[in-house]
């Protein structure tokens, strides 16, 4: 039942939200700040409380689960449940909304009922897809997302909003589709075979495919999550849509509405076309390595501190993409840190860019320059998050990174050497966002207020969960062990990576290095 | 014919009865409310009277038709859907000029003309219940007479439908004249009982009656009347045409294809797929150039319909429900778009162009809620009854691996997408950048607004939970025996 309350408490505090934006504009932030938080401290309690139950009995397969009959006639079923991943990826979920609810509390002045009943619903759709084990309620939800998003973007947007708006739409609604006909026709094989209809994740895994089918499907489904990742080429959407959302909008792009494509690929692709997606893995990585390079380039060539944010996304998530094609341990590991650690850092540096354009009015880097003499402390933690951006160790990012090309190592060693290249190009552009806008002299004569206590209240708690994260991310490893367990299980048939007889699974535990045990 | 009979055929001759009430009230004592509520009554009371109707179904009435399940169900649509009109049309009509009562006159003759569309099971019936629904189609485009916009629009309408029932006429005689039987039970047995016969003059008839009855559901290419009606009628006229008078074609459609087994020649099928490729290329790419909000529900009408014949291609009892199911949907939103359009309408003009939605939603947030609601089902978004419906046409699709139609569907319905965006860009604008026209906040009609907010309901609830109604659909499209 718990599972449910996480979605509704959501709902109902967008309506009321919604309604109660007409008497007044500070309602709807405290009751929307009320729903996130009460949401946080439940999926904290049922990380705390779950630890000690994935000990006591590693083979269920779920936490939490609800499975209501929905639709009899073609055997949908509203079920959701929950496991280590989607369970940290909850926590992240709720994290950030509740950054994103209090980073908006200046920037949003016009509609303030209707922009919080749209972040609400944007993150019960999201908490919704990390959840749904029934394909129909899960492609219910990765819909469900969209249309407050667009709203999000279209109406609190900057200069170019509209377009970027219908462009993030129409991308994401035709990629959707693409999984909806792979969905609705592994339902139908399903049923040929079994006689019975079913939209359960369960029930179709395993459903015996023709490798040719399998490939097909696979496409269908990959197309979506590979728009929303985004993998290059699909990810033409991103920049725009990132640079022209409020702040709130970028951080839920950037830092939540992109797991969902990595969420979806981990959960579905892999695990439902083991064979398929294995093919499939050199052409996958090579993309995301290509997206490593590419996104960091691009990055570099921008000069509107926004869009350079935006497509460092396009880069790290090509990290994500080489881990979980790479398929094993270390470069799943990796992946999750580094979707968990993206979401914190990059979340941060849009709040960081957005607080400086409500200042500044700009966020043109040339037109910024010097800023560290009028405003340090914002300046200082600008630089932390750039640095955690291009994986100093010691926080998160670098964790995520540095498994990731572990593991990639075992399968690809050419991509790994190219995937490190990228890391490389990433300094150069963290480098000129510290040298324009914030060295140098102040030659624009800025004098801005620095970091409120309100900015300051969101940005120390980012920063010391990046350090948590970096230092010490056994926790996370721990929670997600059982249900990476799973996912290996169900793409057994053709192991991606013949694990080596008798090595004990890597944990990080111990205070080794990561990865030193195994050579 | 004896009194089971007649008490089978009830709803006919409630909506018949109610017609001949309503004019009569109106030489006696020309009042527009009570023009509404003796319509109103009737359409209730035709409603009522399908439940002791549904207790003697199956049952052949008079060669012509028949009362099953199925029929009635359409039935039941068709009369819901028609007391929606009549509730947009009085506060529409409230605010015009001229003489509003014969309307109601009117609507309650094309609707039974479109019930009796639902029960035929004979050629004789199919073309007696079309003219019915199209001779008063013509007097209700051309309502408005003042207005230059909705002659037009009924001239047009008239002349196009004529040509069209003749072809219809022409088609039905040629299938005739070859196997000498008008029922469509019989024609079945002929087409595929393994009775020998000559088919020369079959594909001609079958491809004349395409037209006539393509040309009823707009669908590519006999959609050209489409755009002109759409705009020049009232808006709850256009609510009509786009709803009752299709929907009762598509169960004709179903019907006369199903049970004549028809759809499964191979020369039916490909004619089809091209209309109904046609259609959803043709009407979602020139949705995409009108700047008129009732041109644009027009064009996407005419993609609509080409979605519907893709799952009537898929053939076979879960293609029909689909089609059913999406038709309830469409029914729903469709008169919901267009019932927002009839509150906003004054006296001079309908409120049709982009301009008027201009920051709709700063004015009247609610208004701009429901007709975001409205085009999202129709874009075929989540908790709206338009997705489910488009999810049960792909699963319809799919199943009869239609893949190159799917595809088109899928593709298309983005595009479509994006002039579905352009109106609310508009209802969305800040107040600062709209024009001058989006100052005022318009009023509305008391009866309209409950009448959108029962259709929002719906919309939601069919969205969100669609088991009931499927469940009432399969046991309506049951009667059809395709199983």
């Amino acid at each position: 039942m718990i599972l449910i309350w996480l979605i509704v408490i959501l709902l109902v505090a967008g309506v009321l939200a919604g309604l109660t934006g007409r008497i007044s504009s500070v309602l709807p932030r405290v009751i929307s700040l009320i729903a996130v938080s009460i949401d946080f401290v439940i999926s904290l309690a049922l990380w705390a409380g779950n630890s000690a139950h994935v000990k006591l009995f590693p083979q269920s397969e779920w936490f939490k689960e609800i499975d209501w009959t929905w639709v009899p006639q073609y055997g949908i079923h509203f079920h959701l449940a929950m496991d280590g991943l989607s369970l940290l990826l909850i926590v992240l979920t709720f994290l950030l909304g509740i950054m994103s609810v209090l980073i908006s509390w200046r920037e949003i002045r016009d509609g303030v009922g209707f922009f919080h009943f749209n972040l609400m619903w944007i993150l019960a759709g999201i908490v919704g897809v990390f959840l749904a084990v029934d394909l129909f309620l899960f492609y219910f939800m990765w819909e469900l997302m969209l249309v407050p998003m667009y709203f999000l973007i279209a109406i609190w947007g900057h200069e170019r909003r509209i377009y970027a708006a219908i462009k993030f739409f129409i991308f994401t609604q035709l990629s959707g589709l693409m999984m909806l006909i792979a969905i609705l026709t592994l339902y139908f094989i399903h049923h040929s075979i079994t006689g019975v209809y079913s939209f359960e994740y369960q029930d179709l895994l395993g459903t015996a495919l023709t490798p040719h089918t399998a490939t097909l499907l696979m496409l269908g489904f990959f197309v979506a999550f590979a728009v929303k990742l985004p993998m290059f080429p699909f990810h033409t959407w991103l920049p725009d849509a990132h640079t022209e959302a409020p702040t709130a909008g970028s951080v839920i792009l950037a830092g939540l509405l992109l797991k969902t494509g990595a969420y979806g690929i981990l959960r579905f692709v892999v695990p439902l076309f083991p064979g398929a997606a294995h093919e499939f893995a050199p052409v996958a990585m090579t993309l995301g390595v290509i997206g490593i390079i590419y996104g960091a380039v691009l990055a570099f060539g921008q000069t509107d501190l926004k869009r350079l944010v935006a497509y460092t996304s396009v880069s790290h998530l090509g990290f994500v993409l080489l881990g979980i094609f790479a398929w094993n341990e270390l470069a799943l590991q990796g992946a999750l840190i580094g979707m968990i650690a993206h979401g914190i850092s990059t979340g941060s540096l849009f709040m960081l860019v957005g607080a400086l354009q409500e200042r500044t009015h700009t966020r043109e880097m040339d037109r910024l320059q010097g800023l560290w003499a009028t405003v340090p402390v914002m300046s200082g933690t600008v630089m932390f998050f750039a640095l955690a951006s291009i994986g100093l160790p010691g926080m998160g990012d670098f964790v995520g990174e540095f498994l990731t090309l572990l593991g990639t190592y075992r399968v690809s060693i050419g991509l790994t050497v190219a995937a490190a290249i990228g890391i490389l190009i990433s300094t150069l552009y963290a480098l000129k966002v510290i040298q324009r806008a914030f060295h140098g002299p102040n030659v624009n004569e800025w004098s801005l207020p620095d970091l409120g206590v309100r900015e300051l209240a969101i940005m120390v708690p980012m920063m010391l969960i990046l350090l948590w994260i970096g230092l010490y991310p056994q926790p996370l490893f721990r929670t997600f062990e059982p249900t990476m367990r799973k996912l290996e299980q169900y793409a057994a048939p053709q192991p991606v990576v013949t694990m080596i007889p008798g090595a004990n699974p890597i944990t990080l535990d111990g205070g080794r290095p990561p990865g030193i045990d195994r050579r | 014919m004896n009194g089971t009979d007649l008490i089978a055929i009830l709803p006919l001759l409630v909506l018949t009865v109610a017609a001949v009430v309503v004019m009569l009230a109106v030489c006696i004592h020309r009042n527009h409310l009570l023009a509404v509520w003796l319509t109103l009554a009737g359409l209730a009371g035709a409603f009522a009277s399908l439940w002791p109707a549904a207790s003697l179904a199956p049952i052949q009435v008079t060669p012509l038709l028949v009362i099953d399940g199925y029929a009635l169900f359409y039935m039941g649509l068709i009369i819901a859907a028609t007391f929606v009109t009549v509730v947009f049309a009085y506060g529409y009509l409230e605010r015009q000029a001229g003489y509003a009562e014969e309307l109601y006159v009117l609507v309650l003759t094309a609707a039974l003309g479109s019930c009796v569309l639902a029960a035929s099971n004979h050629f004789v019936s199919f073309f007696l219940g079309l003219e019915i629904l199209s001779v008063a189609l013509y007097a209700m485009g051309a309502y408005l007479c003042a207005r230059r916009i909705s002659l037009e629009a009924g001239i047009k309408y008239l002349v196009l439908a004529a040509a069209s029932a003749a072809f219809l006429l022409f088609g039905m005689a040629l299938i005739y004249a070859q196997l000498g039987t008008m029922q469509f039970g019989q024609i079945a047995a002929m087409l595929i009982g393994g009775v020998s016969y000559e088919k020369t003059l079959i594909y001609p008839g079958l491809a004349l009656m395409v037209t006539g009855i393509g040309f009823k559901l707009a669908v590519v290419p006999f959609h050209m009347w489409t755009p002109d009606v759409y705009e020049g009628a009232p808006a709850p006229v256009t609510a009509f045409v786009a709803t009752v008078s299709k929907g009762a074609m598509v169960a004709l459609l179903l019907r006369y294809f199903y049970q004549t087994s028809a759809y499964r020649l191979h020369q039916v099928f490909v004619v089809f797929s091209i209309i109904a490729i046609a259609s959803m290329i043709v009407g979602n790419l020139l949705a995409l150039l009108q700047n008129n909000v009732k041109r644009i529900l027009a064009y996407s009408s005419i993609a609509h319909l080409g979605y519907v014949l893709v799952a009537f291609l898929a053939g076979g009892a879960m293609a029909a429900e689909a089609v059913t199911f999406y038709l309830v949907a469409y029914f729903v939103t469709t008169l919901g778009a267009f019932g927002v359009v009839s509150v906003l309408s004054t006296g001079e003009r309908d409120a049709d162009s982009l301009e008027d939605y201009e920051a709709l939603f700063w004015r009247r947030p609610v208004l701009a809620g429901i007709f975001t609601l409205m085009l999202l089902s129709l874009a075929g978004i989540p908790l709206t009854a338009g997705f489910v419906g488009k999810f049960f046409l792909v699963a319809a699709g799919a199943s009869s691996e239609l893949w190159t139609l799917i595809f088109i569907l899928v593709v298309t319905s983005v595009i479509g997408l994006f002039y579905y965006l352009r109106i609310l860009v508009a209802m969305y604008k800040s107040p600062a950048e709209a024009g001058e026209a989006a100052a005022a906040v318009p009023s509305l009609s008391h009866s309209g607004s409950y009448a959108l907010a029962a259709l929002t309901v719906l919309l939601l609830w069919i969205g969100v939970y669609p088991a009931p109604l499927l469940d009432a659909i399969h046991h309506a499209v049951l009667s059809l025996r395709l199983f």
